[in-house]
């Protein structure tokens, strides 16, 4: 496995792998979107990162000259690519390939989901509430994704540490190892393919079974390939993305005191926070890959490279959003991208929402006051998705 | 004083982010695929103005046309 030569130049350069980076993207964002809209480094065998909202709508929007056959920002590029659809799928196989899995994540959808996740929420807090202290990330954030997840899916709950692997060598380490990255490709798929055997013989009402009954415009089921991406699709973009979301809103929630009285003391407000939250500590930063020449605001874009498409850093783009570096809990106006822009806007919208407001609730009611452990160290995964993997804190008693 | 307001998806344009729906449901509903559509022809019921412009500004995808009559 390959480390990258720290960046020295973030003007023109730039590496979402970099330390400085995963501790505190936000200043480098500001000092590249000051300098162009569209900044490049020859890194990643050639990638763009467009730094201002508009930049980054007009790529999500324009599906002709950038392809999501590629969704992830690596160091390598294998002429094969890896289909899990729709995340990879580019128009005209996007839209059925979407459109069989919007129904089972509509809002109505989610409100029977809901008194699941939050009975789930209260069961991880029974766990440590006595103690004073925990690693919310461990203990708490973690879990509510993977459990609500794997309930859709009809997969075990307690095979929750593997799902983690998987996506810590997918979503991370595979950026830089290409061996590691292939094996849990392959693990997942054999998992899955074994589950689908099974609903072989006992069908069931899952979202395995969905897409195993679906059928394409003629009539045929989906190819294996297709079922069996989208699978793991599912089980990536359902865990690591909202772990992330939940973490960054407790870690923001657990050094703003006032904040956290605010929600407390006007529960209505919480819808309007939590898109606030999404907007400013957006987790999933996608990708695309330039198939044909084109100008991005102003700045042309060249085939052979990829884009790193920043939902985050639009988000913190000014001339979008007053006080954009400020996290303004009762935003009125606020049409953040942190769930996407465009046709690929994220399937799990609805779901996210839902799993971040319960897991909020819950956690105020039961632990209104809480901080960060002095003593302990907040950690941020690298690289695609950004959110806390350790988050000590204290309450209670110790808080 | 204004006159009514209308709303109208525009359903090339909607991706489905439900942010009309959760802000105006009293305006909004949702399809099977989650997409959505105002209720009705679009007329805003007076005391809902404020409801119809917040749900315009917080559309990612500028979906939603609020016109007056």
């Amino acid at each position: 496995m390959s480390n990258h030569a720290p960046v020295t130049d973030w003007v023109h350069d730039f590496d979402h792998t970099d330390p400085r980076w995963t501790e505190n993207p936000f200043p480098i964002w500001e000092e590249l979107r000051a300098e162009c809209p569209v900044v490049h480094t020859e890194r990643f065998l050639g990638c763009y990162l467009p730094t201002t909202y508009e930049a980054v709508k007009q790529v999500a929007y324009d599906t002709e000259h950038f392809s999501s056959r590629r969704v992830i920002v690596r160091d390598v590029r294998p002429d094969a690519t890896q289909s899990a659809p729709p995340i990879t799928s580019d128009p005209p196989e996007h839209k059925p390939a979407k459109q069989l899995l919007l129904p089972p994540f509509t809002p109505d959808a989610m409100k029977r989901l809901e008194p699941r996740v939050r009975a789930i929420c209260n069961e991880l807090i029974d766990e440590f509430i006595a103690d004073g202290k925990c690693d919310a990330a461990a203990r708490y954030t973690k879990h509510i994704p993977v459990r609500a997840i794997a309930h859709m899916l009809g997969i075990p709950e307690k095979d929750g540490e593997l799902f983690i692997k998987w996506i810590h060598e997918i979503l991370e380490l595979g950026i830089k190892d290409n061996d590691t990255m292939m094996r849990a490709i392959h693990e997942m798929t054999a998992y899955f393919a074994g589950h689908i055997e099974q609903r072989k013989r006992c069908p069931t009402d899952d979202l395995i079974s969905t897409l195993m009954n679906a059928r394409d415009k003629d009539g045929q089921p989906l190819t294996d390939v297709h079922v069996l991406g989208s699978l793991r699709l599912l089980l990536i973009a359902g865990i690591d993305t909202t772990w992330s979301a939940i973490g960054a809103s407790l870690w923001h929630l657990a050094k703003t005191p006032s904040d956290r009285a605010r929600l407390i003391a006007e529960p209505e407000l919480m819808p309007t926070a939590i898109e606030e939250l999404l907007r400013a500590y957006s987790p999933v930063t996608m990708a695309r890959e330039v198939m044909k020449e084109t100008v991005i605001s102003g700045c042309p874009v060249k085939p052979g490279n990829m884009v790193l498409l920043s939902f985050p850093a639009a988000n913190r783009d000014p001339a979008m959003f007053p006080d954009a570096d400020k996290v303004v809990i009762d935003r009125k106006e606020n049409r953040h991208a942190a769930f996407g822009l465009g046709i690929h806007r994220c399937v799990g919208s609805n779901l996210a929402r839902m799993e971040m407001t319960v897991a909020i609730e819950e956690w105020l009611k039961r632990i209104p006051d809480f901080r960060l452990d002095p003593a302990g160290q907040v950690t941020w995964s690298e690289g695609t998705v950004r959110g806390p993997r350790q988050l000590p804190m204290l309450f209670g008693s110790a808080g | 004083m204004a006159g009514k307001l209308k709303i109208h998806v525009d359903q090339d344009k909607c991706q489905g982010h439900a942010r009309c729906k959760s802000l105006a449901p009293e305006l909004f509903e949702l399809d099977q695929f989650g997409n959505a559509h105002e209720i009705g022809d679009g007329s805003v019921p007076p005391g809902l103005e404020d409801k119809a412009w917040l749900a315009q500004a917080n559309c990612p995808e500028i979906a939603i046309d609020v016109t007056e009559e």
